[in-house]
C-alpha cells in the first residue's frame, strides 16, 4: 500500500523539474526535453488518479496525452532542424529576430 | 511493503534521473537522463497496475521519442550549453521559481488530501479492458487521433525539408 499522495508528490516533483529545465536552460533541445518531462508527470498523476477511483479512463487519457507528445515532439524536433539551419544556432538567446 | 520499497526506490532514480537533466550541460546527457527517468516511470506506471500504459511507456516514450531527440542532437551536432547574460538572468529566476512551485504543491498535497492509499492489484489495466474503451467509448478522439499523427507527420516532413528541395519538386511536378 503506497499513499496516494506519495504518487502526486513525485509528480509534482518531476513538473517542478520540467518547469525549472524550461526556465533555466538555454539550449533548444534540453529545454524540448523539459516539457516532455513536465507531460511525463502529469501523466504519472493520471494513472495514480485512476487507481485511486478504479477509473480505466485514466489510462486511456494517458494514451491519448502520449499520442500528442509523440506528434508533438516531430514537430517540434522538425522546427528545431529549420532554425539551426536558418540561424545557424541553438542558443535561445540568439534567437532574437522578434526583439527590438 | 515491496510496493512501498520498490515505490520509493524508483521515485529516486526518477528524481535523480530528473535533476541530473538539470545539471547536465551536455544535451546528449540530458536525452538519456531523461531516458533513465521514462524507465523508472514506467516500473511505477506496473506498481499502479497499468500494465498497458507503462507498455506504451516503453515503446513509445523511451523508445520512439527518444530516438528521435537523439538523431537530432547528433544531426545538428549540438554541443555544450553556452552561457549568456540571458542565462544568469534564467538562473536567478528559474531556481526560485521551482523552489516556489514545489512548495505550494507539497503544501497542497500535504493540507488538502485525506489519507488515502492505493493498493497494489486493485485495478488492473487489462489491455483488454484498455482496447473495450479505446474502440468503443473512446471511438472518436481515436480516430481523431490518427488525423492528427497524419497531419504531424506532414508537417515534420515540410518543416525539416530543405526549401530548395521543395522548390525543385516543384518544377519537376
Amino acid at each position: 500500500m503506497v499513499p496516494l499522495p506519495y504518487y502526486l508528490l513525485l509528480s509534482g516533483i518531476l513538473f517542478a523539474c520540467g518547469v525549472a529545465g524550461f526556465l533555466i536552460k538555454r539550449n533548444i533541445i534540453t529545454i524540448f526535453m523539459s516539457i516532455e518531462l513536465m507531460l511525463n508527470g502529469v501523466n504519472l498523476s493520471f494513472v495514480a488518479f485512476a487507481a485511486q477511483w478504479q477509473a480505466l479512463s485514466g489510462q486511456v487519457f494517458v494514451f491519448f496525452v502520449m499520442v500528442v507528445a509523440a506528434a508533438e515532439a516531430a514537430v517540434g524536433l522538425a522546427i528545431i532542424i529549420a532554425v539551426y539551419r536558418t540561424r545557424a544556432t541553438l542558443n535561445v538567446d540568439k534567437v532574437d529576430l522578434l526583439k527590438l | 511493503m515491496l510496493h512501498l520499497v520498490l515505490f520509493l526506490v524508483f521515485g529516486l532514480i526518477c528524481v535523480a534521473g530528473a535533476v541530473n537533466l538539470l545539471l547536465q550541460s551536455h544535451p546528449i546527457n540530458s536525452a538519456l537522463s531523461l531516458v533513465v527517468v521514462m524507465g523508472s516511470l514506467a516500473v511505477e506506471y506496473l506498481l499502479l497496475g497499468a500494465e498497458f500504459v507503462a507498455a506504451v511507456q516503453v515503446i513509445v516514450y523511451a523508445g520512439a521519442v527518444m530516438v528521435l531527440f537523439v538523431f537530432v542532437i547528433m544531426l545538428l551536432n549540438a554541443g555544450a550549453e553556452e552561457h549568456s547574460k540571458g542565462s544568469i538572468i534564467a538562473l536567478a529566476l528559474g531556481v526560485p521559481g521551482m523552489l516556489v512551485a514545489a512548495i505550494l504543491i507539497a503544501w497542497v498535497l500535504v493540507t488538502h488530501s485525506g489519507v488515502h492509499s492505493v493498493a497494489l492489484g486493485a485495478l488492473l489495466g487489462h489491455p483488454r479492458d484498455i482496447a473495450q474503451l479505446l474502440f468503443h467509448d473512446f471511438l472518436l478522439p481515436f480516430e481523431v487521433t490518427s488525423i492528427l499523427v497524419l497531419i504531424a507527420i506532414m508537417g515534420s516532413v515540410v518543416l525539416a525539408s530543405r526549401p530548395e528541395a521543395i522548390e525543385h519538386s516543384k518544377k519537376e511536378g
